[in-house]
């Protein structure tokens, strides 16, 4: 038997964030990371550049989070969409949230994109040839809708097609400057679309946002077991970074055919699907959307499926969960907007 | 560093969820039906799912004086009937617990990949396909960086066909292009879904744009593969079959099957005539 010397443990998840040295070489293999307090001193910093550097750097709190939390401070509800498997529709959902959330003209949401490799709200919401504007108060976030802001490394990029080849830290630092530098404004909702897996983005994103309080992370899901796989180890993240799980969402549940309308599953959910693994590991389960190929189409053109089709099935579905995010989130079950679209 | 191996394959997409693990797992069976043996390197460590794919979930791996030893697929010693074999190794077979998360920053994923890379005893293997996660990051520059001195075939890069997927999957391309690795080809996955009460086939996911992406960067369009429930269910109740029907002799069934074929000709036209030129016998 292997004992293999792994670090499985998530050492880093519940530090909070420290102000990061200025380093002069890359980070070797297994660094700690230059926040961390054990930076310059683990055995694999023996023989790093930046030894010394790490080592006597004023551990001291990082200067930018409290510029972090004064941007936060004017947003009321933040949510972290997550899932650990790429692909389940993790920005279809985000930019349908956001839609919906917008729908009510005095409800004001902000989309943050952190998938910095493969950053698709953008193309989803229609602005993918937009640029960002900076002023002396920050960046401002690209309006898609008088109360729908969205920002993305996608509309810093001087070709669509560019791909970004960043390693952890660099991708850390847009994140921040994500939180700190953009001019949000009054939110009420900010939703945060993130790249699949356990990696720098969620452990960044998790110690940026410690002190201004996250309200929990919507975890998406398919319905088969290599999606619930991967599912399970997000929900074990949340749970050692303190995250509140708000619920999962079972994403392209069943299909509907176009021509005969009989049902067919085409992920099957062979150990019980989202709803099974929430009753498993004991987290709400709120509800599946079905895989209707239009929604697919409205993401390519930016178009929002949710005004195109609202008595869709997968619509339907989406309400259901608004309906209970927001009770987990502690708001009251309808909003404007809800109210609105049932009388149109 | 992989000594042994002959060729090194990539399966790269820059997308999440457009079947990189499916693609490879099919890719490993079809060479392993055609008698090759066939090592592949799971390197998403975040979300590991070739051992789950395989059915060696329950499996661990052994460890020897040069090495560790990857887990073989399949109870039988394979070759009896022309057919080859398949071994993988995975981050999967390491965790204590299936739903453990690995939450690591970039440098120890860096790490991990250069053991995966430097002390697994993959012997003689014929195809080394390595399983990658979606994006264009730690994990991808390492291994870019740390193959180029084995000279790997290439990379196949999987997309399914709507605008979202083929938009990352360009960075991907783009990324290969920057780190001087060769697209071997494009796999258009989930392309088309057909009812199986009418028949009516539906473009779930939109349609060409693989086939379109791959035009446009001047790169081999390797095929399209239709999403088939079966093929899943197929690999999700390998655990409930009684039959001792291995998935090496049970894939022949699938509809899936003939597809990967073609694909296998295609990737082996240009795997394979590189080694011909090389040896003069063109």
């Amino acid at each position: 038997m292997v004992t293999l010397k792994i670090p499985v443990a998530s050492e880093d998840v519940p530090q909070p964030s420290r102000a990061a040295p200025e380093l002069v070489a890359p980070e070797p293999e297994h660094c700690p990371g230059p926040e961390s307090q054990q930076a310059g001193k683990m055995d694999a910093c023996a023989g790093c550049p930046n030894q010394q550097i790490c080592a006597t750097a004023p551990k001291g709190p990082d200067p930018d989070i409290p510029l972090v939390q004064a941007r936060m401070a004017t947003i009321a509800h933040k949510i972290l969409i997550l899932s650990g498997k790429g692909g389940v529709g993790k920005s279809t959902f985000t930019s349908m949230l956001a839609y919906a959330f917008s729908q009510s003209p005095t409800t004001q949401v902000g989309v943050c994109d952190i998938d910095i490799c493969g950053p698709s709200i953008p193309r989803m919401m229609g602005a993918e040839n937009e640029s960002i504007h900076s002023s002396s108060s920050g960046w401002s976030p690209v309006y898609v809708a008088d109360n729908l802001g969205v920002m993305s490394i996608q509309f810093m990029l001087p070709n669509q097609d560019d791909a970004i080849i960043w390693r952890g830290p660099k991708k850390n630092g847009l994140i921040k400057q994500f939180l700190k530098d953009v001019e949000w404004g009054d939110l009420d909702f900010l939703l945060i679309d993130t790249p699949p897996g356990t990696s720098d983005e969620h452990l960044s994103i998790n110690s940026y946002l410690k002190g201004s309080g996250v309200d929990g992370a919507v975890v998406v899901t398919t319905p088969q077991e290599i999606s619930l796989l991967d599912v399970r180890k997000e929900i074990d993240f949340c749970r050692k970074a303190g995250i509140k799980v708000l619920g999962i969402v079972e994403n392209m549940s069943g299909f509907v055919c176009p021509n005969c309308e009989g049902e067919s599953q085409i992920f099957h959910a062979t150990t019980g699907g989202g709803r099974a693994l929430a009753t498993e590991i004991s987290v709400p389960f709120l509800g599946a959307v079905p895989l209707d190929p239009r929604i697919g189409i409205a993401c390519d053109y930016g178009e929002s499926f949710f005004d195109a089709y609202p008595e869709s099935p997968a619509c339907e579905g989406l309400m259901n969960i608004i309906r209970g995010l927001r009770g987990q989130m502690g708001l009251p079950p309808s909003q404007d907007g809800a109210e609105e679209m049932d009388e149109s | 560093m992989l000594e042994n191996v002959k060729h090194v394959v990539l399966v790269l997409s820059g997308k999440g969820g457009v079947g990189k693990s499916s693609v490879t797992v099919q890719l490993a069976l079809t060479l392993a039906r055609a008698g090759k043996k066939v090592g592949v390197l799971d390197i998403d460590l975040t979300g590991p799912n070739i051992p789950r794919m395989l059915n060696v979930e329950e499996k661990k791996v052994h460890q020897a004086p040069g090495g560790w030893i990857p887990v073989k697929v399949g109870d039988s010693d394979s070759t009896g009937d022309g057919m080859g074999s398949i071994e993988c190794m995975s981050l999967g077979f390491l965790l204590r617990d299936r739903g453990d998360s690995v939450v690591w920053r970039g440098p120890k994923k860096t790490a991990m990949v250069r053991q995966f890379l430097t002390d697994v005893l993959w012997g003689d293997v014929d195809y080394l396909l390595v399983d990658t996660p979606p994006g264009t990051s730690d994990e991808h520059i390492s291994l870019a960086e740390q193959l180029r001195s084995v000279s790997p075939d290439g990379a196949v890069v999987v997309t399914t066909p709507q605008a979202i997927s083929t938009a990352d999957v360009r960075k991907e391309l783009n990324f290969c292009k920057k780190v001087g690795l060769d697209i071997l080809g494009v796999i258009e996955n989930m392309s088309g879904f057909v009812c199986p009460h009418c028949s009516t086939c539906t473009n779930v996911f939109s349609s060409g744009g693989g086939a379109a992406m791959a035009e446009q960067f001047g790169v081999d369009f390797f095929g399209a593969v239709p999403i088939d429930p079966a093929f899943n269910l197929m690999l999700e109740r390998q655990k409930e079959t009684t039959d001792g029907v291995e998935l090496l002799q049970r894939y022949r069934e699938s509809k899936l099957c003939p597809v990967f074929e073609g694909i296998m000709e295609k990737l082996l036209a240009k795997t394979e005539k590189v080694v011909a030129n090389g040896s003069g016998c063109g």
